[in-house]
């Protein structure tokens, strides 16, 4: 999993004005690695990728290339595939036109690109036959032979997200970015272009970087994570080690269905001997409910949601807490008095700047 | 029922009489006089069948107002169009850069657009006049020999051809800005990615596409209004010299309203009318089939 740095930022910073969007960030995104850039609307990724992509320069510090200085090389020089939120297909062209448009505009000079060039010209042929071999063969593995006479507009959402993945994958690209991918589709197409983009990974094994907000997708779908808050890089690890193992405060709170309860520390010593000096989370799914366990809380309400059962509660010094019942475990009544507690390897501890404290 | 189609009918009435008393009639009576020699005054008039426009497409006269007109038309519609593009993807390209440079300009060159072309028309004669107008002046500061810019038989078409364009640039570009401003700013972000590098590919591959449906609803309304020039041929030139200037609508400004020959002039306005009626359904036609791209 430790491939050659493909494609890295090396403490990029940009800035708008007088605003900051991203601040010195560093990544590597390694040969043949699924990587997920996760952050909140507005932290920054979107920029990220552009910078990646060479849509934006960057203020201070490099991007590189396969260990070499692409700072300035031009989006087309560093030859990196990007698909866009609104995979920005073009409206006028077809299908096929759409898929072969990277290959032309690389390929062709302006004169052989206009109409009728092939006719006068025996290698713009050649050449054009080459290009047509490569948007067929994408196109039957993206399952689009059937559309590739189609414009765009005449294209379910999914139909033409399947043209935007064929559009970046059809040249040779260094590095492929996707830029909120799946937040334009509906829940069932969403989990089936979830297998299909870690499909096409594994088939192209391109190195991948996901752009999204969605933490699901993130933890599901990539080989690392990197979470962004405020235009800063704060975590970079597996997807189990971002969730098990978050390295601050911040990231606690991001990551998780259910926000993580948060107990100050005092109060907290009643879950662990360490939250006397530090603070301590637990997640709501790790909370259990035991005749002796040492923190009482009350009941404030409980949600049923299926599968699983949510209860806000209120424990020692007011503090408001949140457990998860899942299946069949009996939902205490609302106003009764309960009895928490938690297994020590699922207390993360935070020190007094919110960073991760080791506990176990 | 009958309640409700009483109601429909008050509603729709008075607008449909309206349309029918003050066009569709006035056109039938046009097209009925087309083929007569009836005179403005006249009692009485006799039919001469196809006689007026054999006269128009037949006479020196007729032909010359004719092929002025699309020689105008010719000149005024790609320059007009091509400059207002230009002048439009000018300023949207600085429009990010220096904002307030960007928005005088637009002014500037909208002024003409807003301005009477009447009034503009004699502010030009003043312009071209041939000893004291500022243009041969000018020439005169850099040795060129001076022209008659009004009364030169073979330049007075080109001179108010170019009266034509400088009026009508201003509109065209505004039209233009909008299309510009209508362009999804990623599709150049994805250009880009593709490998679209520099202005050139960049214009080829999004900006002219998407600017199809801009394009052809500009050079129509150009056309429209080449084919229509009147103003300034009847402010500044009258037709002339020697009818060198002479276009459709002004010939059938003369015929009908000089000369009082309501037959002659009802054949060029039927003639006039049929090329516009020609040039929507083109339009239509074309924006159904090319440029629709949903």
């Amino acid at each position: 999993m430790t491939g050659k740095p493909v494609l890295s930022l090396d403490h990029a910073t940009k800035r708008f004005g007088d605003t900051v969007a991203v601040e010195d960030v560093s990544l590597d995104l390694r040969e043949g690695e699924f990587v997920a850039l996760l952050g909140a609307s507005g932290c920054g990724k979107s920029t990220t990728l552009r910078l990646l992509a060479g849509l934006d320069q960057v203020s201070a510090g490099r991007v590189l290339l396969r260990g070499a200085d692409a700072t300035r090389d031009t989006a087309a020089a560093r030859n990196v595939a990007l698909m866009f939120q609104s995979y920005a297909l073009y409206p006028h062209l077809t299908v096929y036109q759409n898929i072969a448009m990277p290959l032309r505009l690389r390929r062709l000079s302006v004169l052989e690109r206009l109409p009728g060039a092939a006719i006068l010209r025996a290698p713009v042929g050649r050449k054009l036959d080459a290009i047509d071999a490569q948007v067929r063969r994408i196109a039957e593995m993206l399952r689009l032979d059937p559309l590739l006479a189609r414009k765009p507009g005449q294209l379910s959402g999914g139909q033409q997200q399947r043209v935007a993945l064929a559009r970046a994958l059809v040249r040779d690209p260094s590095a492929f970015l996707l830029d909120e991918p799946l937040s334009n589709l509906d829940t069932q197409l969403r989990a089936d272009t979830r297998d299909e983009i870690r499909a096409l990974h594994k088939t192209t094994g391109y190195p991948f970087l996901l752009v999204t907000h969605d933490q699901s997708d993130a933890l599901s779908m990539a080989d690392r994570v990197a979470v962004m808050i405020d235009g800063r890089i704060v975590q970079v690890g597996s997807p189990e080690s971002v969730f098990k193992r978050p390295g601050s405060r911040a990231v606690a709170a991001f990551i998780g269905h259910n926000r993580m309860n948060m107990i100050p520390s005092g109060p907290a010593a009643a879950v662990h001997p360490m939250g006397a000096r530090f603070d301590l989370g637990i997640r709501p799914e790790d909370l259990r409910i035991t005749p002796d366990g040492a923190l009482d809380a009350f009941v404030e309400s409980a949600a049923y949601h299926g599968e699983e059962s949510i209860l806000s509660l209120r424990g020692p010094g007011d503090i408001v807490l949140r457990a998860v019942l899942r299946g069949a475990a009996s939902v205490p009544d609302q106003g009764s008095r309960i009895h928490l507690s938690a297994s020590p390897e699922a207390v993360h501890a935070f020190d007094i700047d919110g960073q991760r404290v080791e506990i176990a | 029922m009958l309640r409700r189609a009483v109601i429909d009918l008050v509603l729709v009435g008075p607008a449909a009489l309206a349309l029918v008393v003050f066009i569709f009639l006035p056109v039938a009576v046009v097209v009925v006089l087309s083929f007569t020699d009836y005179q403005f005054g006249a009692t009485r008039f006799e039919w001469v069948g196809l006689g007026n426009y054999a006269d128009l497409f037949g006479s020196r006269l007729g032909r010359n107002a004719l092929i002025n007109t699309l020689v105008y038309a010719a000149i005024v519609i790609p320059a007009s169009v091509g400059l207002g593009l230009l002048v439009a993807l000018g300023l949207h390209g600085i429009a990010h850069t220096v904002p307030r440079v960007s928005a005088v300009l637009r002014a500037v060159y909208f002024l003409p657009v807003a301005a009477t072309l009447v009034a503009m028309a004699v502010a030009w004669q003043m312009l071209l006049h041939p000893s004291l107008g500022l243009v041969n002046q000018w020439l005169a500061g850099l040795g060129l020999p001076s022209r008659q810019w009004l009364s030169d038989r073979g330049l007075v078409l080109y001179t108010l051809a170019a009266i034509g364009v400088w009026q009508s640039v201003g509109y065209n570009m505004v039209l233009f800005l909008a299309g510009l401003a209508a362009i999804p700013p990623t599709l150049y972000d994805a250009a880009a990615v593709d490998g679209a590098e520099g202005g050139w590919s960049r214009f080829w591959v999004v900006t002219w596409p998407m600017l199809g449906p801009t394009t052809l609803f500009v050079m129509i309304v150009t056309a429209a209004n080449a084919f229509r020039v009147f103003e300034t041929v009847a402010t500044m030139t009258q037709g002339g010299p020697a009818f060198a200037s002479d276009t459709i609508v002004y010939a059938l400004y003369r015929e009908g309203f000089v000369y009082f020959k309501a037959g002659y002039a009802s054949a060029i306005t039927v003639v006039f009318f049929a090329a516009l009626l020609l040039l929507t359904a083109i339009q239509i036609a074309v924006v159904e089939r090319r440029v629709h791209y949903r």
